[in-house]
Order: structure tokens, then C-alpha cells, then sequence
């Protein structure tokens, strides 16, 4: 047993070491600086993952590969979306390839997990790259976790008023039943049950369900809207299902609902999706030079990306991008436990692809949320279409932070206006 | 004459029919009239002691003091979850390899001790969480799991072959569902976050180090209690019923009963490595036991081999290996093709070898090794 462990010990030891001895030529002449990149690149999200490594490979090409004076290089990793494999990957980069800095992961739960696991390498920083969980900042945070997104319920913030707007006061929710839609659903509910908006009732369905004919049925008549939180193929399922029940009502989605698969939804009610109003970080259709120019350099580095970077791809570029401009800011110094690295990074404020990038003082994002609207390209397709930028969106959600902490975090059951 | 003095008679042959050759005095053993003149202890020890050669003992030292050359890296992440998994996978042999049932449950009975420890002991849920003290916790979540196994083999032990897995495979994903949508007790899909290695007496077992040596007591335990059980009268009828069920049935043998026996036995195995991986990842969520995980626990103990127990950890060390390193053995524009890499060593494995890499070793022994016909004869799995 030991002796197989220690002779696979030695046939490391020695690829290494002629794997140093090839690189030694480039490492004479500069010196490289590891950081360690963690994204999904198996698992259900295996995807996303790819064009997450595309958005911190951009951060990173737009600086011709250095920063600090080092040239950096990605040990890159990969987990299947399961906390475990997160943070057995993260250890691996951290205690073994030895990264001084670590970006990553993608999703909500594994960023709760890696905070966690944080904690206990205080001389490591640790970057998120798309986790939208909020506890991974919010109430327990670690003073190395940064996240420079903004997380799901901020996401959602200012679609309450726009739905109200719209004359939506009765609303029905149809929601996955796990943390990501948990906290999208407080987004929007902290300010739509303060204005006076009633959430009549809520059916939590498992990822991936198929069939929703008893949520349909359990459904009331007297709404105005429903709130549909669901992802992918789970929308368009609904939408379906929905239509063929003879369902009427307008729609609002969250920030992962009205994708291009709903964009490309076929049946008879197509014309009923136009103006469902959903709200993110980022839309394809903002209208800004700083947008434009992200996406064109995106197209241009990646002949095998998709036709516009996508929500992953944004994060993960925002939050790699601070990481090296902060490296930049310190001129590659991370010593005495990183303590400079990490004030440059906590006064990070750059103009992003989608809005100014900056933290508060849990090291939370402090960003900008788009509201738009499905409308009509001229070409008769579908896009959605920024209606209302809503800036400097907290984490308290433009609560006090008492006002927040006695709400808590999103749950099934929290926030609560039925009646 | 009875059936239970048939037993008796057959177990006491089958058992005793090596030991003269290794204990030092053979004519104690021939005196039947009064086989408990010794205390039992040192009869074990002796026999024991008798067994032990050269390279046990060098494996042993080489273990211990492992975590002195290794980095903490390697003692937590490759050492201690190798011997964790290895523990699960164990179980997979005991049930397997020696009794012909192969479930794939065992993770799911795993899953069930794990949850129980963050259920009934501390995690971050403080709503579900009861909070009773580390020891009552594990005892409690243990002899749970064992009930839970000896459950799924009261109900499994009706098929056979391909259609034991299968019925293994769904109540371990009917097992998954239930916690994943399960919110009173369960937790959904966060479950439990925060469960950690109590410290005792001063020592954190959440530690690199002290878990290492936990895993590592236990992995030894649960290797002894295998080697002892498969050689004991019940291990013996054990792998009589997986290999002539209805001679034994003939013989006046329970076989069900011995099979719903071997699941409890496997289950208690399985339910120590729960605990243990559950300490590890410090969590317990639906993801940590799903169907990849289950499959996970299959694979490992066929990449080591199911004829002897040793198999188990040895293909738990290649396998956590193959996790954590294959990634770096691809250029970086492959690299999230790694999972190619494992794959195929696992294919090259199998196909080489069906026995897997222990069975490796005895093709490359029986070639190049000294050839002793009458030792190779002895060692029986």
C-alpha cells in the first residue's frame, strides 16, 4: 500500500521535476505567479463551466498575461457543482500547487463550502467566480473570501417596483426548491411585499421536475402574473404545460428564466411572452461602449464560444479582473500575509462590462441590476431588452441592515406576504 | 444429528484444518475434550502473531508514520480520504467478493450514518440539529445505518446477480430523492454544513494529523474484522452460500438469514466510513451520496480487486489519486478532458486484469515470483 503510494510519489517527483527542468528556460527570464481557477467543468453544469474559464482566460489575455510584473499563470480545476468536489479541488490548488490566490467556484452552495474551507488557510485570498449563494458573505464571512459580483437576491432587486408598475399586485410563484431561487425570490419579494404587493402563494418544485400539472391546478384565478424562478428546459416545461392548460398569465422570470431557450419557445402563446420582465446582473442588449467592447474582444478570442459571453463568463472575467488589477495596484507584492494585496483589493472600483465593480465591507459586491423586457428584434426574434438599470445595489438590498437581519436570509418561507 | 451440530461439525473441519501447521504445539488443538484451557485472548494473539510476516509489518510502519513524511495535503486529502472511502468500499468487498451480493447501497447506508451524525449532533441547521454529544451521535447514527443495511438486505436478498444491483441502485436513488426533497429532517438539497471530528481529550481530530490516524485505526479495524470474519465458521458458510446456495440450504443452512447477517456486518463497515467522510468533507449534502457516488464506491472496489480485503484500500489510494492528479497530467488546452484520463485507466485496468489490481499483482507474481505450489494453495480467499 505505502510502497505504491511512495512510488507513485517518486514518478511525480521525478515528472515534475523534468517538467520543471522544460519550463526553466521561461521561468529564468520572468517569474510566474500561480493562481488557482476552479470552475465546473463536469457535472450538470459542465457548460457554464467552460465559458467561465473563457471569462478569467479574457481577464487575463487582456493583460498579455501578466500582472504585478509576474506572468500568471491558471492552474486551472474542476468540480461537478457538488460542494465536496469544490473543495477537495480548492485544497489541491491550495495546499499542494501551493497558489497564493484562488478564484472559483461557480455555484451557490459550493462558494458557501469554500468560504468555509477559507477559514482555515488565513494566508490564501480567496476570489468567487459566479457563486450567488448570499451566506457566503452574509453573516458568517471570512476575511480572505472575496466576492466582487453581486449575488442572486440583489440580482432581482427593482424588478418588485417594475412589476408593481406593470399593475401586477397578485402574484402566484412557481420556484426551484434549492438556495439560488430561495435567495432570487427574497430579491424581489423585499420590495414588492413593502409596496404592497401580495405573494398569494408559492410551489417549490424539485430541479429538473417535468410535470407541473398540479402546481397549474393549485394555482388561483384571480392573479395577475406568475412569478416563474425556474432554469433552462424546467421553463420552458412550465411555459408549456402552462399554455396547454389553458393558462392566461403574464409572466415574470428570474435572472437564469428567460434564456434563449425561452427566447426560442415555439408555441402558440409566443406572442404572450413579449414584455415578461425578468432582471441580473448583465444583459445582452446593454447599450453602453464599455459592453460592446467586452463582447467583441470575447467574440474575438473565442471562435468556439457562444455568440455573446455568457452570465458565467461575465462574473467570472469581473471577479479575475479585480484579482489582477489588484496585483497590478501592489506591483506582485503578497507578502506579510498578502496584507497590501488585500487592501488594494478591497478598494477595487472599476467601470466593468455591466456597471462599476466595487465591495462593501463583508467583501460583497456592491453592483448594478438590469431590468428587461422581452421585445421584438426586427428580424421577428426575441431579446431581451434593458427597460431599467437600477445602481449601487447591496446586499441589504437597499434595506438598513438591522431591517435585513431581522428578515434573514431567503427560504421557503421567508419573505412571507400571502395576505 | 441435528442441524446446528452439522454446522458445528463442517465449521469446526473447515477452520481448523490449517491452524496445526501454524500454531506451535498442534496436539493443544487435537484434544477436543477441553479447546478453552487457554484464555481466548492468547490463543487470538498467538494465531495472530503466527500470521503477521514481513511485509504486514512493513506496511504497517510505512502507514504510521506516513503523515511524518507526507505533506498535510497528502495525509488529509489523498491519505485519510483514501482509507474513508476505502472503509465503504470494504464493505462492498465483504458483500461481493465474499457472500456474491453486490449492492450497490453501500453508500447510500454510508450516507444514511453521516446524515444521523449531523442530524442528531451539531451542524450549522440548528433547527434540525438535536445537538446530543459527539459519541452518543455516532453510536446512535451507526447502529441506525446498521438497522438501515440490514433493511436493504432483508429486501435484496430475494433476487440474485444483476437483479440485486438493481434493486440496490433504486432504493439508494429512491434514498437520495428522499433527502434531497426531504426538508423536516433531511435538510433538502443543502443538507448539513459544518459537521465536524470532535475533539477529545485534547486532541482536534478535525486535524490533518489526528484524522489521518482516526481513518486509519478504523480502516485497520475494519480490515481485521474481514480477515477474521471470512475465516470465522460464519465466513466460511458465508462464501459456501455464494458459491452453492442450495447445497448449503441442503446442509441445513439458513441462507437468508446469513445473507441479511453478512448486509448488517457490511452495513456497520459502511457506516463507520459515513461517519468518517462525513467528518472529512465536514458536510453532508444529497450530492455527497448520489448515483455518480454510489457508482464511485463500485468502482473502486473492483479497480482494486474483491478477493481479498486489501483490495478495497488499494483501489481507494489509485482512485483518489486518479482524482486529484489526472487533471495535471494533461496540457492545459486539455485540460478539462481530464476525466478522459481516469476513465481510461480504469478501462485499461479491467481489461487487463478482471480481477482487478490485485489481481495484477498475483498474474505478475505467479510469472516472476518464486513458485511455491503449496503456500499458493493456503491462501484461500
Amino acid at each position: 500500500m505505502i510502497a505504491s503510494k511512495r512510488r507513485r510519489i517518486w514518478v511525480r517527483s521525478m515528472l515534475g521535476a523534468a517538467a520543471a527542468a522544460a519550463l526553466m528556460g521561461s521561468a529564468l527570464a520572468q517569474e510566474t505567479l500561480k493562481i488557482g481557477l476552479l470552475a465546473t467543468l463536469e457535472g450538470p453544469f459542465a457548460v457554464p463551466g467552460q465559458d467561465s474559464m473563457r471569462g478569467a482566460d479574457l481577464a487575463l489575455k487582456e493583460k498579455n498575461g501578466m500582472a504585478g510584473g509576474k506572468k500568471i499563470e491558471f492552474i486551472k480545476l474542476s468540480s461537478d457543482a457538488t460542494p465536496d468536489k469544490a473543495v477537495a479541488s480548492t485544497r489541491k490548488a491550495v495546499e499542494q500547487d501551493k497558489v497564493p490566490i484562488m478564484i472559483g467556484p461557480l455555484s451557490g452552495d459550493e462558494g458557501i463550502a469554500v468560504k468555509n474551507y477559507a477559514k482555515t488557510q488565513p494566508g490564501v485570498t480567496f476570489i468567487n467566480g459566479s457563486s450567488g449563494a448570499q451566506a457566503a458573505t452574509w453573516g458568517d464571512p471570512a476575511p480572505n473570501f472575496y466576492r466582487f459580483n453581486t449575488e442572486g437576491a440583489q440580482w432581482m432587486v427593482g424588478l418588485g417596483e417594475h412589476a408593481l408598475g406593470k399593475g401586477y399586485k397578485k402574484v402566484f410563484l412557481v420556484a426551484e426548491d434549492y438556495g439560488f431561487p430561495y435567495s432570487q425570490v427574497q430579491g424581489f419579494m423585499a420590495s414588492y411585499c413593502a409596496k404592497g404587493g401580495k405573494v398569494v402563494d408559492k410551489a417549490w418544485v424539485p430541479l429538473g421536475t417535468k410535470d407541473y400539472s398540479s402546481v397549474i391546478a393549485r394555482m388561483p384565478k384571480d392573479i395577475d402574473a406568475v412569478l416563474v424562478v425556474l432554469g433552462g428546459s424546467d421553463a420552458v416545461n412550465f411555459l408549456t404545460q402552462y399554455e396547454q392548460a389553458g393558462g392566461n398569465k403574464p409572466m415574470i422570470g428570474g435572472s437564469i428564466t428567460v434564456d434563449q431557450t425561452v427566447l426560442n419557445y415555439k408555441g402558440k402563446r409566443r406572442e404572450s411572452l413579449l414584455g415578461t420582465a425578468s432582471a441580473g446582473p448583465m444583459a445582452d442588449s446593454i447599450d453602453t461602449p464599455e459592453w460592446k467592447k467586452f463582447v467583441a474582444e470575447y467574440k474575438a478570442a473565442f471562435k468556439d464560444g457562444f455568440p455573446s459571453p455568457s452570465l458565467f463568463a461575465y462574473l467570472y472575467y469581473i471577479n479575475t479582473k479585480a484579482a489582477l488589477d489588484a496585483l497590478d495596484a501592489v506591483k506582485g507584492d503578497l507578502s506579510n500575509g498578502q496584507k497590501a494585496y488585500r487592501e488594494a483589493l478591497q478598494k477595487t472600483n472599476f467601470v466593468g462590462p455591466a456597471g462599476p465593480v466595487k465591495i462593501d465591507q463583508n467583501r460583497n459586491g456592491v453592483g448594478t441590476t438590469y431590468i428587461t423586457e422581452v421585445t421584438k428584434a426586427a428580424d421577428g426574434s426575441f431579446y431581451n431588452k434593458v427597460v431599467k438599470t437600477v445602481p449601487d445595489i447591496t446586499q441589504t438590498l437597499g434595506l438598513s441592515e438591522a431591517e435585513f437581519k431581522k428578515m434573514g436570509l431567503g427560504s421557503r418561507d421567508v419573505p412571507d406576504c400571502r395576505k | 444429528m441435528s442441524a446446528a451440530h452439522w454446522r458445528r461439525a463442517m465449521n469446526g473441519q473447515t477452520v481448523r484444518s490449517p491452524r496445526p501447521a501454524a500454531v506451535p504445539r498442534p496436539a493443544v488443538v487435537e484434544v477436543a475434550a477441553d479447546p478453552y484451557a487457554h484464555s481466548d485472548a492468547p490463543r487470538w494473539l498467538k494465531s495472530l502473531w503466527s500470521r503477521l510476516s514481513a511485509r504486514h509489518v512493513l506496511v504497517l510502519l510505512g502507514v504510521l508514520v506516513y503523515p511524518a513524511v507526507a505533506s498535510p495535503f497528502f495525509t488529509y486529502q489523498i491519505g485519510a480520504q483514501s482509507l474513508a472511502l476505502g472503509l465503504i468500499a470494504l464493505s462492498l468487498t465483504l458483500l461481493g467478493g465474499y457472500g456474491g451480493m453486490v449492492s450497490l447501497a453501500q453508500m447510500s447506508v454510508a450516507g444514511m450514518a453521516g446524515y444521523l451524525v449531523a442530524i442528531l449532533g451539531t451542524s450549522t441547521a440548528t433547527a434540525i440539529s438535536l445537538a446530543w454529544p459527539w459519541w452518543l451521535a455516532v453510536a446512535f447514527a451507526i447502529v441506525l445505518a446498521v438497522v438501515f443495511a440490514t433493511l436493504i438486505g432483508w429486501l435484496s436478498v430475494r433476487t440474485e446477480g444483476i437483479y440485486t444491483i438493481m434493486i440496490t441502485l433504486a432504493i439508494g436513488v429512491a434514498f437520495f430523492y428522499l433527502a434531497q426533497q426531504n426538508y423536516t429532517l433531511f435538510n433538502g438539497h443543502q443538507g448539513f454544513n459544518q459537521v465536524f471530528a470532535p475533539a477529545v481529550a485534547g486532541v482536534e481530530f478535525r486535524q490533518p494529523v489526528p484524522f489521518y490516524y482516526l481513518t486509519l485505526a478504523c480502516a485497520l479495524a475494519g480490515y481485521g474484522f474481514v480477515k477474521l470474519l471470512v475465516r470465522a465458521p460464519f465466513g466460511v458458510a458465508l462464501q459456501g452460500i455464494r458459491d452453492n446456495p442450495r447445497r448449503m440450504r441442503a446442509l441445513g443452512y439458513h441462507v437468508t438469514a446469513h445473507r441479511v447477517a453478512t448486509y448488517a456486518a457490511a452495513g456497520l463497515l459502511a457506516a463507520v466510513g459515513g461517519v468518517l467522510i462525513t467528518w472529512y468533507n465536514n458536510r453532508i449534502s444529497p450530492g455527497s451520496m448520489g448515483i455518480g457516488v454510489m457508482i464511485n464506491i463500485l468502482v473502486i472496489a473492483v479497480l482494486g480487486g474483491m478477493k481479498h480485503p486489501i483490495g478495497a484500500f488499494i483501489g481507494a489510494i489509485v482512485f483518489v489519486l486518479l482524482q486529484n492528479f489526472a487533471i495535471d497530467l494533461l496540457g492545459t488546452d486539455f485540460r478539462e478532458r481530464f476525466n478522459l484520463v481516469i476513465g481510461g485507466v480504469f478501462l485499461l485496468i479491467v481489461l487487463f486484469s478482471p480481477d482487478g489490481l490485485l489481481g495484477l499483482w498475483a498474474k505478475l507474481r505467479s510469472r516472476f515470483g518464486p513458485r511455491s505450489p503449496i503456500a499458493n494453495q493456503r491462501r484461500q480467499p
